[in-house]
């Protein structure tokens, strides 16, 4: 019974300086799921910040800019570039506030901090499906 | 003495080191959560968006200097973010270095255009 035990547990690879092969059979836990997609999505919006101001700029400026920002944004592939924004800053928004709860030692046990960042994502990707709903005109 | 000491009292690592921007990072984000909210409850209370409601919005003083700070915020915010990418990814210095010349330089011309957005209004 030990024995068995002993190999179950050496049989489990243990990484150190993980590298890019590696990386792809890891299987990272919720949290750390959550975590490096809270990385991704605010590479992505910083990235995308001139294109954000742009049509901020375009929504603002004037009766006649906002037309052309009401054109830009009907075009279903910028629909689609903003949806995938959209889902940007929910999902940072959502795991930044887990963040700061963190902080603040609520919900730092184990079994509670895997719920959370479920939890964490799958109000991300909700939220995201009522807004593209509402973005491609379905309520 | 450690060889690390740059200088005679900074130290490039150790306790506190980024304790600053660490700070700064969360409470950028609170006012960025506290501005989500405004827009939020402002939808909630108008109810539809046209370009009256929405350019008359932002054409309000306090609104304006809301809108602005969170703005602010939001790219000090990425760039404590940014930071830590290159200073976890990036190795060698000068490419660093580089990257982080450019980040800041693209943050400070976002920052210039969305005060040109807000003050057109």
């Amino acid at each position: 019974m030990v024995d068995a035990n002993q190999e179950v547990k050496s049989a489990k690879p243990v990484y150190r300086n993980i590298g890019l092969a590696q990386l792809v059979k890891y299987r990272l836990p919720w949290a750390g799921k959550v975590s490096i997609l809270h990385r991704i999505s605010g590479a992505v919006l910083f990235l995308m910040l001139p294109f954000i101001l742009y049509i901020f700029d375009q929504s603002l400026a004037s009766e006649l800019s906002y037309q052309n920002f009401q054109s830009i944004t009907s075009n279903v592939l910028v629909k689609i570039i903003c949806l995938g924004l959209i889902w940007c800053f929910l999902h940072h928004f959502c795991a930044g506030i887990r963040y700061l709860l963190l902080d603040l030692e609520i919900g730092v046990e184990k079994h509670e901090a895997n719920r959370s960042a479920i939890v964490v994502f799958c109000i991300g990707v909700a939220l995201t499906a009522v807004v593209g709903l509402k973005l491609f005109g379905l309520y | 003495m450690p060889i690390y000491q740059i200088g005679p009292k900074r130290l490039v690592v150790g306790a506190h080191y980024g304790l600053k921007e660490w700070i700064i990072q969360r409470i950028t984000a609170i006012v960025m959560v506290v501005f989500t909210v405004v827009l939020l409850v402002d939808y909630c209370i108008t109810g539809s968006a046209t370009y009256e409601g929405w350019a008359g919005l932002f054409s309000n003083q306090f609104m304006k200097l809301l809108t602005l700070v969170t703005f602010i915020s939001l790219f000090y915010h990425a760039w404590i973010g940014i930071r830590d990418i290159w200073m976890d990814y990036i190795k060698p210095v000068s490419i660093r270095l580089t990257l982080q010349v450019f980040s800041v330089l693209y943050l400070v011309a976002c920052a210039a255009y969305a005060v040109q957005i807000l003050w057109k209004v």
